[in-house]
């Protein structure tokens, strides 16, 4: 795991939202932790290549603008693991892609500019890896919010 | 549905522009809109409306999970009445450590499960403590249950249009 101080800390648990519209926004979000801007924008660069943030910036539910995400599912024979893994990932409509304990082991969110692009990306998907996907759209909403502080 | 906000051309170029991540540079709104042709200003009204029309969820960091501590994630799956669902949603939703919770259709018969709550912990013996208390919420309307750890990140790049 990679190592992070308390001042990365600050930044991964204080900067998951509410990132400022002002003209020098990383300034500003750096005062609020008692760093400098430039001292953020290198923290942010090490973070990012050391892969403890994914991503810094907007994060966009596609649903509000007319598209779509789905969580689906494959059963992928242990022999053909990387293939697939491959196939499926090479869709730019694939937002994520988890590996999980079950004979359901593989499990992936597709996102698309429209509720048409699902259909297609599963299709393509079935296509390319020759096994069914299993397509869990959510029937309804009870609670979403993606914001954990560090444990380390 | 009317809450669904049609985007206009200049918008979808601003998802394109910062889908990959905000630039790291002292101005970046003022840099976004030099790549797309608007005012630095004109950038920061648009984040502002999508952000207050729910298109854009949040701006700011996005964590690798398990890279910040949490090693263990668990899709806990449930089987409840369909006529109970709503009500035990909205209840598993509210506690403090689901982070996501939905309702979603069964695949019958490999799938009986209609009710997905997302559980991260430390340990998989911490997120397993906390799909007891799930267990303890739903009572007998539990018909079923399992929770899926995932082992591997095979893909983390978030949403591309």
């Amino acid at each position: 795991m990679p190592e992070i101080d308390a001042v990365d800390r600050q930044i991964i648990d204080k900067l998951q939202g509410d990132f400022p519209l002002c003209d020098e926004p990383y300034a500003a979000a750096a005062a609020q932790l008692g760093i400098s801007g430039d001292e953020l924008l290198t923290r942010l660069q090490r973070l990012l290549d050391a892969k403890v943030l994914t991503r810094f910036g907007p994060m966009v539910q596609i649903e509000r603008m007319g598209g779509a995400f789905v969580l689906a599912a494959l059963q992928v024979p242990e022999a053909r693991y990387d293939e697939v893994t491959a196939l499926v990932n090479a869709l730019p409509q694939v937002a994520h892609n988890y590996r999980r304990e079950h004979t359901l082991n593989m499990w992936f969110v597709l996102a698309t500019e429209t509720p048409q692009g699902i259909a297609d990306a599963i299709a393509t998907i079935e296509r390319d890896t020759g096994l069914p996907v299993f397509a869990f759209p959510k029937e309804r909403e009870y609670f979403v919010e993606m914001k954990l502080a560090a444990r380390v | 549905m009317s809450d669904r906000a049609k985007l206009d051309a200049i918008d979808r170029a601003l998802i394109v522009a910062t889908q990959g991540g905000l630039p790291l540079v002292a101005r970046p709104y003022q840099l976004i809109g030099e790549q797309i042709g608007i005012a630095g200003e004109e950038v920061r009204r648009r984040l502002q409306a999508m952000l207050d029309s729910g298109i854009i969820r949040r701006i700011g960091a996005v964590p690798n999970h398990y890279a910040i501590g949490w090693t263990a994630n668990g899709m806990t799956v449930w089987d409840v009445p369909d006529a109970r669902v709503n009500d035990l949603g909205a209840r598993v939703g509210s506690l403090p450590f689901v982070t996501h919770c939905y309702r979603r259709p069964r695949a019958l018969p490999a799938w009986p499960y209609n009710l997905f709550a997302m559980v991260h912990g430390t340990s998989r013996d911490e997120v397993r403590e906390k799909a007891v208390v799930i267990a303890e919420l739903l009572g007998e309307d539990c018909q079923g249950s399992d929770v899926l750890f995932s082992t591997r990140i095979l893909k983390k790049t978030g949403l591309r249009i």
